[in-house]
């Protein structure tokens, strides 16, 4: 039987496969090792706001750091670090506090390898949460992986599941470009098979992860599997989706979602993100220029409404795409008639 | 009590993952007298098809599992029963297996064990299953694994107990291949015998493990009861060398597809799941350098670069010898390089995989060549 592990379970392997694989490979972030200064034996009791760096703080001495709650000033480091040699791994809580390390990322971290000829590589690795339905309200909740996919010298990973994680992470560490890597906080507990042994999934190749040929749904991150509870019961009633995971959105794979389109002639694209220059748009311009010709209905696109994310328990349900919308948005493309 | 004449065809467990299955046709009817080896229905499961096999002797005397619909591992798909049997007693068995589908109450079944070995300090996987005094050694191909025999482990355990061994480079094994060379690999198979305590086998290879097996019945006959060839490397020049470099160097899916339509008679065998299960192998560190390693055991230039011929000449264990008459990796004429050794069993509707497009061809060949030891 393959094993079974948790996403949170295959991006600490990982972690601890590559730092022992790789001396440079290190690891930062606020309370990794469950806060520096506290008594001895405790220092490792967190690992993580999200326990995923749990247990490496006592196995690579050195190389767990801990640091203060400065988001532009860990980053900064890291990138730094990744300049001069090291391979970092910083963890940023939550997504939303990327705000105030823009100019680091965005500025200094994607520029490098353009600015200095090709001889500056920057290989760090930005781990951070997004998305909601935890009931942790408009600033902890967000999806912001669009902004970062949108800057040229980023790359842009998003597994939904534990054997992508596994893979997309080792293939982050291993990179010579910065990669922002956006965790589903709702991911973490989610089982599935995982190879004990390392390997690499390549960036820019999308998961095929179930094939029809009625209609295309792209989903990306938690909504992978959304679309493919929706999937099912599409099934049962007679459609038959092809459900894409673009996997990076980027660089993104945009043969195999155009060749999909070109088969089904119907798309829908499912994204957490709030719906104004999101990856959603992106896929579906992208479709609409490339592969007008073989639509046969208008684009639908699922995302969450174009407000913070509420602290509304029912209002936060509502705002996040569910399989029933996603039916509903294929069932619409699908019988849609001019 | 129950007659004990009643038997129930339960849901067949193809691989170490399965859980369920579907039955997508049943090839027999309600009435039909049915014997071992008989075809029964065909069944699909989240990995693969297959068709499931009788080892059953008696009347199909109801059907319990209606086609589309999913059955656990173990659970009752139908009733077999002499024709005495009367119906009333059967309807009591039909109903209580409707029960325990429905309640989900089904026993579960001991599929393959998984298990690792330490071969001369090298980690070797493996699975068993059946508990019979005599043992089957299965050894896969290039690129496969294990997982490969699924149709073939199962019918075979019911007489013997039934090893497959990840080679080097391949499955969970560890990824280095040393050497590269066929005298390594047929060490190692012997090494996971030693480590296993079994000192003689029924070994059946496929493709370039019938070329291992074949190397491992030459350097200790003693070991083998019997051979088993399936689609042999080794014999004959010709080899799709395209084929081998492209499944070698693909980096993705849309670059591995289609050179695995090669690998069957009918190419829609060549799946997206097969395509994705691969993909997932060949990412794990080290095996494209173990690919590549075997690829310069496997080739010389375009032909063959395996001669196994003389090594069978010091083979004495009964042999049997399988080769599908579509196959395009091994092409069937290199079956004349054996043809007066042994009474080469040719496979209609197979390609280079007999073992999983006509399992019990393969079957049949590795039951009758034991039955010669």
């Amino acid at each position: 039987m393959a094993r079974e592990i948790s996403y949170r379970e295959a991006l600490n392997e990982t972690l601890r496969q590559e730092m022992e694989r790789d001396q440079s490979v290190i690891v930062m972030g606020e309370d990794n090792s469950g806060g520096a200064g506290s008594p001895a034996g405790e220092q490792d009791a967190w690992g993580g706001v999200l326990g995923v760096t749990k247990g490496l703080y006592h196995q690579f001495p050195g190389r767990v750091l801990d640091t203060p709650i400065s988001e532009s000033a860990f980053v900064g480091a890291a990138i730094g670090a990744a300049t001069r040699g090291q391979r970092p791994v910083a963890e940023l809580m939550f997504i939303d506090f990327m705000g105030v390390c823009f100019d680091q990322i965005f500025n200094q971290a994607a520029k490098f390898r353009y600015m200095f000829g090709g001889k500056a590589v920057t290989p760090v690795v930005i781990r951070t949460m997004y998305g909601a339905g935890l009931r942790a309200a408009a600033q902890h909740s967000q999806s912001l992986y669009p902004l970062f996919t949108s800057i040229p010298g980023l790359k842009v990973a998003m597994p939904s599941n534990p054997y992508e994680a596994k893979g997309l992470l080792t293939q982050a560490i291993r990179d010579d470009d910065p990669v922002i890597f956006c965790e589903h906080k709702a991911l973490y507990d989610s089982i599935g098979e995982v190879p004990e042994e390392s390997y690499t999934i390549p960036f820019g190749e999308a998961n095929i992860v179930r094939e029809g040929d009625d209609v295309t749904i792209v989903a990306l991150g938690r909504m992978v599997s959304v679309a493919s509870e929706a999937a099912d019961q599409l099934a049962s009633s007679g459609v038959q989706a092809d459900v894409l995971d673009p996997r990076t959105t980027s660089p993104l794979d945009t043969d195999t979602i155009l060749e999909s389109v070109e088969n089904t002639g119907r798309l829908v694209v499912v994204d957490e993100a709030t719906p104004r220059c999101n990856v959603a748009t992106d896929i579906s311009a992208l479709v609409a220029k490339e592969a007008f010709g073989s639509l046969r209905a208008p684009i639908e696109m699922v995302t969450a409404p174009h407000t913070p994310v509420p602290f509304s328990d029912a209002l936060e349900d509502m705002y996040i795409p569910d399989a029933q919308r996603v039916i509903n948005a294929a069932k619409s493309v699908v019988e849609w008639e001019r | 009590m129950t007659d004990e004449r009643i038997q129930r065809v339960t849901m067949p467990k193809w691989g170490l993952s399965m859980k369920t299955g579907k039955i997508t046709e049943w090839i027999v009817s309600e009435g039909d007298a049915i014997s071992p080896g008989d075809d029964l229905a065909e069944i699909d499961t989240d990995k693969i098809a297959g068709t499931l096999e009788s080892t059953w002797d008696g009347v199909l005397r109801r059907f319990v599992a209606e086609v589309g619909a999913d059955a656990p591992v173990g659970g009752t798909i139908a009733v077999v029963a002499p024709a005495e049997v009367p119906d009333a007693e059967i309807d009591a068995v039909v109903e209580q297996a409707r029960a325990e589908l429905a309640s989900g109450a089904v026993e579960e079944v001991a599929g393959p064990v998984p298990g690792t070995a330490d071969v001369h300090g090298r980690s070797i996987t493996y699975s068993s299953l059946g508990e019979r005094p005599e043992t089957v050694l299965l050894v896969h191909g290039y690129g496969g694994d294990g997982n490969s025999w699924l149709f073939v482990q199962e019918p075979l355990s019911a007489e013997h107990t039934v090893y497959t061994v990840d080679l080097p480079g391949h499955g969970t094994s560890t990824k280095d291949v040393g050497d590269g060379s066929l005298d390594g690999l047929a060490d190692t198979v012997l090494g996971f015998l030693d480590v296993q305590g079994i000192e003689r086998a029924h070994l059946v290879g496929h493709s370039l493990g019938g070329a291992i097996a074949t190397a491992v019945a030459a350097k200790a006959p003693e070991r083998a009861a019997s051979l088993t060839l399936v689609a042999p490397a080794g014999f004959g020049a010709r080899v799709n060398a395209e084929y081998l470099r492209g499944f070698a160097s693909a980096t993705s899916r849309r670059e591995l597809k289609p050179h695995l339509t090669a690998l069957f008679a009918d190419p829609t065998q060549a799946t997206r799941q097969l395509a994705d299960d691969l993909m997932k192998y060949k990412r794990l560190d080290g095996v494209d350098r173990a690919l590549d390693t075997l690829l310069g055991l496997l080739l010389d230039g375009d032909a063959q670069g395996i001669d196994a011929a003389p090594l069978l000449e010091r083979v004495t264990a009964p042999l049997a010898v399988v080769w599908g008459r579509e196959d395009k990796v091994l092409p069937v004429a290199n079956a004349e390089a054996l043809a007066g050794r042994v009474e080469v069993r040719y496979v209609d509707g197979a390609g280079h995989m007999p073992h999983m497009e006509k399992p019990n061809d393969v079957v049949a060949a590795v039951r009758d060549a034991a039955k010669g030891a």
